[in-house]
């Protein structure tokens, strides 16, 4: 019996040092990621390359998820606030919503498993087919010419696409409030623009998603990478992509509300 | 010292882990020579060409390259080496999202400052010497497995390198291929004044190209010399390897833990 609690004990602890060991193991790589970001920088090329493969990858989700993200925010909101006799405050309501928490957040989801499972899947087989190997045999350095334009290219994406999401679900809100419901036009989008500050509900929201999109990244090129080089290495590494970057989002962003928002 | 070899490994031990992969082998590579390592698999050859590239330092002994040690370089040093060495994968490790021609072209484009004429005119003559000219515009997906090899190796050769690895160029190939592949390492080799080394198990083949055999079991050299010593050697592993005997030294069932001891061992886990 205590055997066989001190055996689970020594499991737990396993996994906890192991985790822990993987944590450092990527925040040195991330380091090295940076470190070697000069030619992504400098052939800026190959990283809009990347950009387009992660954007063209994610637009359309993103814009069809925020399109009804928003409508239905619009239809939950206006059967809330009719009830306080405050339907004229819809747009004010879509709008913070999308801006401040689930344009990043969505956004930041709806990345992860589009565009960051790709980008593990991409370098994961890249290592398992030996390509990275091959490159570093041509003296060239993998971390530079294949990770750093990918992991810059999710940073520059991430508040585009958070963005494009938020335009998209007040687009939303709008055509259910104004069009469907019957909201007047002229009251949806003046108490927006009144009520919506640039300082605190649109730098904050970009802030967030900048920060998504370093986390995302992140995990997505550290699990391509760090991969067991087989079909079954690279299917598992992708699924982690996913859960990890997840779990890491939803907790950032809880700790940057609460830096953010509090009490405001 | 224009006598010295190209490559001299003395002494050179390995290890996984606790799991030693090579014993002390020594190796010579004169340059202009094309040799070949031959082994089983899991035998350590790929290990051998990843110490020689400084993808690995050995635990133990002297690796060295054109006069330097290699695991006593630093990175700069190592890159500027491996400029000079081609290295041809076991699948040939094309770059699977660029054709034939950017696969070619890339060593040109990461390392030379040339315009894009001289890239165009350099890589058509390195396709071209690999019979690959009309297939410049095809994806690696879209290539045959010779044809994906010819590609590699024109790849590998993009720089005109001192020297080639070839790891398992023969794998998976039919019969026309492999001989083109094999006619065609010899033929670039002594084109290129580069001096090659070819990985495999596949004996009859390689031995009609190569200069010297170094044929490695269990981590050690177990026999080596020219093609006609190693065709007509009476040590039992080389003729059990050449012939390809069923029973001999290497034992058809591979040695194994106690069964004991492997039913209670943890699960092994991935690092
Ligand atoms: N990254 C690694 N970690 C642990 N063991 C490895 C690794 N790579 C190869 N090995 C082991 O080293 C041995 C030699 O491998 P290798 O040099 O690839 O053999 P060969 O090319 O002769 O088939 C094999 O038994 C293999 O299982
Ligand atoms: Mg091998």
């Amino acid at each position: 019996m205590l055997t066989k609690l001190a055996a689970g004990l020594r499991l737990l602890g396993r996994s906890v040092t192991d985790r822990l060991w993987r944590l450092g193991f990527a925040s040195r790589f991330l380091l090295a990621t940076l470190l070697y970001s000069g030619m992504a920088l400098r052939r800026f090329g190959l990283t809009i390359r990347e950009i387009y493969f992660t954007g063209v990858l994610s637009l359309i989700i993103i814009l069809v998820s925020g399109l009804f993200v928003g409508m239905v925010l619009g239809l939950q909101g206006y059967d809330t606030l009719q009830r306080f006799g405050s339907a004229s405050a819809l747009g004010t309501l879509v709008a913070l919503s999308l801006v401040r928490e689930l344009g990043p957040v969505v956004a930041a989801l709806l990345f992860a498993s589009r565009a960051g499972s790709a980008i593990t899947a991409e370098i994961g087989l890249m290592k398992a087919t030996e390509q990275l190997s091959a490159m570093e045999m041509m003296a060239v350095n993998p971390i530079a010419r294949v990770v750093a334009p990918r992991f810059w290219a999710g940073v520059v994406s991430m508040p585009l696409l958070a963005a494009l999401f938020s335009a998209m679900g007040i687009f939303g809100g709008y055509l259910v409030g104004v069009q469907l419901i019957g909201v007047d036009d002229g009251i949806f989008w003046s108490q927006m623009r009144s009520s919506v500050d640039f300082g605190d509900d649109i730098v904050n929201g970009v802030i967030k998603s900048a920060v998504f999109g370093v986390i995302v990244s992140w995990i997505a090129v550290f699990e391509g990478y760090d991969c067991e080089p087989t079909a079954e290495g690279v299917s598992g590494a992708t699924t982690r992509t996913v859960v990890t970057s997840s779990l890491a989002i939803l907790a950032a962003d809880f700790m940057l509300t609460a830096f953010m928002f509090r009490g405001a | 010292m224009p006598s010295e070899p190209l490559i001299q490994l003395k002494d050179v031990s390995f290890s996984y882990g606790p799991r030693p992969i090579l014993q002390g082998i020594n190796m010579t590579i004169p340059r202009g020579k094309v040799v070949a390592i031959m082994g089983i698999s899991g035998g350590g050859k790929t290990t051998t060409l990843r110490l020689i590239g400084g993808q690995l330092r050995p635990t133990r002994g002297e690796v060295r390259v054109a006069g330097h040690s290699v695991p006593d370089l630093d990175a700069p040093g190592l890159y500027a080496l491996r400029r000079r060495m081609g290295m041809l994968f076991q699948f040939g490790a094309l770059f699977t999202d660029m054709s034939v021609f950017d696969n070619v072209a890339f060593p040109l484009r990461e390392h030379a400052d040339l315009s894009e004429t001289l890239v165009r005119d350099l890589v058509t003559m390195k396709l071209n010497a690999v019979g690959l000219r009309g297939a410049h515009a095809m994806m690696p997906s879209e290539l045959s497995g010779g044809m994906a090899r010819r590609v590699a190796l024109a790849r590998a050769i993009a720089l005109d390198p001192m020297l080639v690895m070839y790891d398992e160029p023969f794998a998976g190939l039919d019969p026309i291929a492999l001989s083109v592949v094999g006619r065609l390492i010899r033929t670039l080799n002594d084109a290129l004044g580069a001096s090659s080394i070819i990985v495999t198990h596949d004996v009859h083949e390689s031995l009609k190209i190569v200069d010297y055999v170094y044929i490695v079991a269990e981590g050690r050299i177990v026999a080596e010399g020219t093609a006609e010593d190693i065709r007509g050697s009476a040590a039992p592993y080389v003729h059990q390897f050449v012939w390809g005997e069923r029973d001999g030294p290497v034992p058809f069932q591979y040695p194994s833990a106690p069964y004991r001891e492997q039913i209670l061992r943890e699960p092994s886990r991935a690092h």
